[in-house]
C-alpha cells in the first residue's frame, strides 16, 4: 500500500473507533433515558418499594443514598484536607513521604468489595456497629480519602510560591498561611474535587452490599428525631442505597415491573451524577472567579 | 507547649498555632497507615484460615478445579481463571479503542477532538457500575444470545461490559502521555517527509508505549477488582469455561453472591476470604508492574 494510502486508511479507523466511543455513551444514556424515564413520575421518587406486587418505588433509597453521601462527606472532608495539606505543605522530600504516597496509591486501588469485606470484619462485627448507614460512611470514607487527598495535595501545590512567600513576610505561621492564604485559593479546585468525588460515593453499591446492608426498615417519615429507631435520621439502622437497590432488583427482584424499576432507578442515578458532574464544573469556576476576582 | 512564659506574646501564639497545625495533619496522615495496615493484616489474618485451620492445601485452591463446598473440595481455580480470563479480554478490546480515541483528541483533530471527547470519557468514568450492570443484562445479553450460541450470558458479556468500564481509566492516560511528547519529535518526522501515520506509527506510539501499558495495567486492576456489573452478567457457575459464550464466575462475583449467605467462621466463608486476600495481592502485583514501567520510562 502506498504510503499516503495507508496514512488515510488508518486516519478513517481512528476517527471510526474514536466516533464509535461517542456512539456507545450516547446510546447507552438514550436507552436508560427512554426506558427510564418514562417510568419517573412523584410516586415513583416517594413511595416504598414492593417485593411482589406492582407499583413500587425507589423513596427510601433515594433518601438513604442521600443522607449516606452528607455522612460520608461530613467524615472525609476533614481527613482528606488534612492529610492533603500534610501532602503539600509539610511532608519533606524523603523516605517516608515516599511511602505515604505509595499508601495513597495503593488504597485507591483496592477494588471497591475488599474494602467493604475489611468494613464487615471490623467495622460492622469488631466494632459492633452492625449493618448501618454508620458503617457504610465509615467505608466509603476509606474508599473516597485518596482521591481527597490527592485533590487537596494538588490543589495546594497549584497556589504561586509568591504569595506563601509574602505570608511568611509577613510573619505569618506556617498554619496561619495554610489557612488564611493558601486555602481560599486552593478551594475552587478542592470544591471541584470534592464534588466529583460524592458523584462516586453516589455511584458506589459493592463496597455497601456487607456494611450498610441489603434491606432497609420501615421507615417513617414523620419522625425526625436521630435517635429513633424508625427514624429516616437514625445513622445505625440499616440503610439499602439506590445503587444497591437497583443491583438487588436486577439479580433477585421478582416484583412483576422489576426491569422498569431497574431503569427508572438507573435514569435517576445516572441523572445525579450528571448533576453533580455539572454542579463541580460550574461551582469550581463561579469560586474561581469570587476569589481570584477575574472577570 | 513548648513556649517559654517569657517569650512574646506574637511568637507564643506563632508557635501554638503551628503545633495545632501540624498535629491535625499529621494525625489525618497517620489515620491512612493505620488503615492501609489493618486492611492487610485483617484481610490476610482471615485468608489464611482456609489453609491454617481447615486444611485445605494452597496448591488444591490455587489449581483445583472442583469447587463443591458441601463435600469439601475448594478448588477455587474456576474463579481465578475467570478472573484473570476477563479482565485480559477487557483490555484487549479497550486498549486499541482508547489509543484511537488518544490519537483521535492530540493528534488527528487537536483543535476540537478533546472537546468532543473529554466530557464523554468523563461521563463513561461517572456512570455507576451497577448501571453498566444493568445495560449490559438488558441490551448486551440479548443481542449476544441471539448471535452467538448460548444464552447470552458468560464471559464474552463480562469482558465487553468491562472493557466500556475501563476505557476511561486507559484513554485518559494515554492522552495525557501524548500530549506531553515534545514536538521537535514529531516535527523532524514530518520533516523527513513521513506521512501523520508513518509518524504516529513509527515516532509516537514506540515513545509513548509505557505510558500506554501503565494505562492498561491499571485499567486491567479495575476490571480485576470490578464485583457487581461483572456478576450481574456473567452467569456465576462454578466451573471453567470451555467457550466465551458460557456461564463463568470471576473472584468477586463468587464473594458478592455468596458472603451473605454463608456463616461467619465456616470453612466456605472462609474461602470466600481467601478470594478476597488474592484479590488484595493482585492489587499489590498491579502496582509493582506499574512501578516497573514508570521507572523504565523515566531511563
Amino acid at each position: 500500500m502506498k504510503p499516503k494510502t495507508a496514512d488515510k486508511v488508518a486516519t478513517g479507523i481512528i476517527v471510526f473507533f474514536a466516533l464509535f466511543i461517542v456512539a456507545i455513551l450516547l446510546g447507552m444514556l438514550g436507552y436508560i433515558m427512554v426506558r427510564g424515564l418514562s417510568h419517573i413520575d412523584w410516586h415513583f421518587l416517594t413511595s416504598p418499594p414492593q417485593t411482589i406486587k406492582e407499583g413500587g418505588g425507589i423513596g427510601p433509597q433515594l433518601f438513604n443514598s442521600l443522607y449516606l453521601l452528607v455522612l460520608t462527606m461530613i467524615i472525609t472532608i476533614p481527613l482528606g484536607l488534612g492529610a492533603g495539606i500534610y501532602m503539600a505543605e509539610y511532608a519533606k522530600p524523603n523516605r517516608l513521604t515516599d511511602t505515604i504516597r505509595l499508601v495513597v496509591e495503593v488504597l485507591s486501588s483496592f477494588p471497591s468489595i475488599v474494602v467493604g469485606l475489611f468494613g464487615l470484619l471490623v467495622i460492622v462485627n469488631v466494632f459492633g456497629l452492625g449493618f448501618s448507614l454508620m458503617s457504610g460512611a465509615m467505608v466509603l470514607t476509606i474508599f473516597n480519602m485518596p482521591l481527597m487527598v490527592r485533590v487537596t495535595e494538588q490543589a495546594f501545590r497549584s497556589v504561586s510560591r509568591e504569595q506563601k512567600e509574602a505570608g511568611l513576610a509577613m510573619g505569618l505561621s506556617k498554619w496561619k498561611i495554610i489557612t488564611s492564604i493558601l486555602f481560599p485559593v486552593a478551594l475552587p479546585i478542592i470544591v471541584t474535587g470534592t464534588i466529583l468525588a460524592a458523584g462516586r460515593v453516589f455511584g458506589e453499591a459493592a463496597a455497601l452490599l456487607f456494611t450498610a446492608g441489603m434491606t432497609t426498615p420501615r421507615i417513617h417519615f414523620d419522625d425526625w428525631n436521630p435517635l429513633h429507631a424508625a427514624s429516616p435520621l437514625n445513622p445505625f439502622r440499616p440503610a439499602e442505597t439506590l445503587a444497591v437497590h437497583i443491583w438487588k432488583v436486577n439479580s433477585e427482584g421478582i416484583a412483576p415491573d422489576a426491569l422498569e424499576i431497574a431503569a427508572g432507578a438507573s435514569a435517576v442515578l445516572v441523572i445525579m451524577v450528571l448533576i453533580f458532574n455539572l454542579l463541580a464544573r460550574w461551582l469550581g469556576r463561579a469560586l474561581y472567579r469570587k476569589f481570584t476576582s477575574i472577570k | 507547649m513548648s513556649a517559654k512564659p517569657d517569650q512574646p506574646y506574637l511568637l507564643r501564639k506563632h508557635k501554638t498555632e503551628e503545633w495545632i497545625g501540624r498535629g491535625y495533619t499529621t494525625i489525618c496522615v497517620m489515620f491512612l497507615i493505620v488503615i492501609i495496615i489493618s486492611i492487610v493484616y485483617f484481610v490476610a489474618s482471615k485468608g489464611i484460615t482456609t489453609f491454617t485451620k481447615d486444611g485445605v492445601s494452597v496448591s488444591e485452591f490455587l489449581f483445583g478445579t472442583r469447587w463443591s463446598p458441601d463435600d469439601n473440595h475448594f478448588g477455587a481455580f474456576p474463579f481465578i481463571y475467570g478472573s484473570f480470563l476477563t479482565s485480559l479480554l477487557a483490555a484487549a478490546i479497550a486498549s486499541p479503542l482508547s489509543i484511537c480515541a488518544a490519537l483521535f483528541m492530540t493528534e488527528i483533530v487537536p483543535t476540537w477532538g478533546k472537546k468532543l471527547l473529554q466530557p464523554v470519557i468523563e461521563l463513561l468514568a461517572g456512570i455507576p457500575s451497577v448501571v453498566y450492570g444493568f445495560i449490559g443484562l438488558s441490551i448486551l445479553v440479548p443481542v449476544l444470545r441471539d448471535t452467538f450460541p448460548g444464552q447470552g450470558i458468560g464471559v464474552a458479556a463480562g469482558a465487553i461490559v468491562l472493557s466500556i468500564m475501563i476505557l476511561p481509566t486507559i484513554t485518559s492516560i494515554a492522552t495525557d502521555a501524548l500530549s506531553s511528547l515534545p514536538r521537535n519529535l514529531k516535527e523532524a518526522s514530518y520533516g523527513l517527509g513521513s506521512t501523520r501515520w508513518q509518524t504516529i506509527k513509527g515516532v509516537v506510539l514506540p515513545t509513548v508505549m509505557p505510558s500506554i501499558l501503565t494505562g492498561v495495567v491499571l485499567g486491567m486492576a479495575r476490571a480485576f477488582g470490578e464485583a457487581l456489573a461483572v456478576q450481574m452478567v456473567i452467569g456465576n457457575a462454578p466451573h471453567v469455561p470451555s467457550s466465551l459464550f458460557e456461564s463463568a464466575s470471576t473472584l468477586t462475583s463468587v464473594i458478592t453472591l455468596n458472603m451473605s449467605n454463608t456463616v461467619m467462621g465456616t470453612a466456605q466463608n472462609n474461602a470466600l476470604w481467601s478470594m478476597a486476600l488474592i484479590l488484595l495481592l493482585m492489587t499489590f502485583v498491579f502496582i509493582f508492574v506499574v512501578r516497573l514501567l514508570e521507572r523504565r520510562h523515566r531511563l
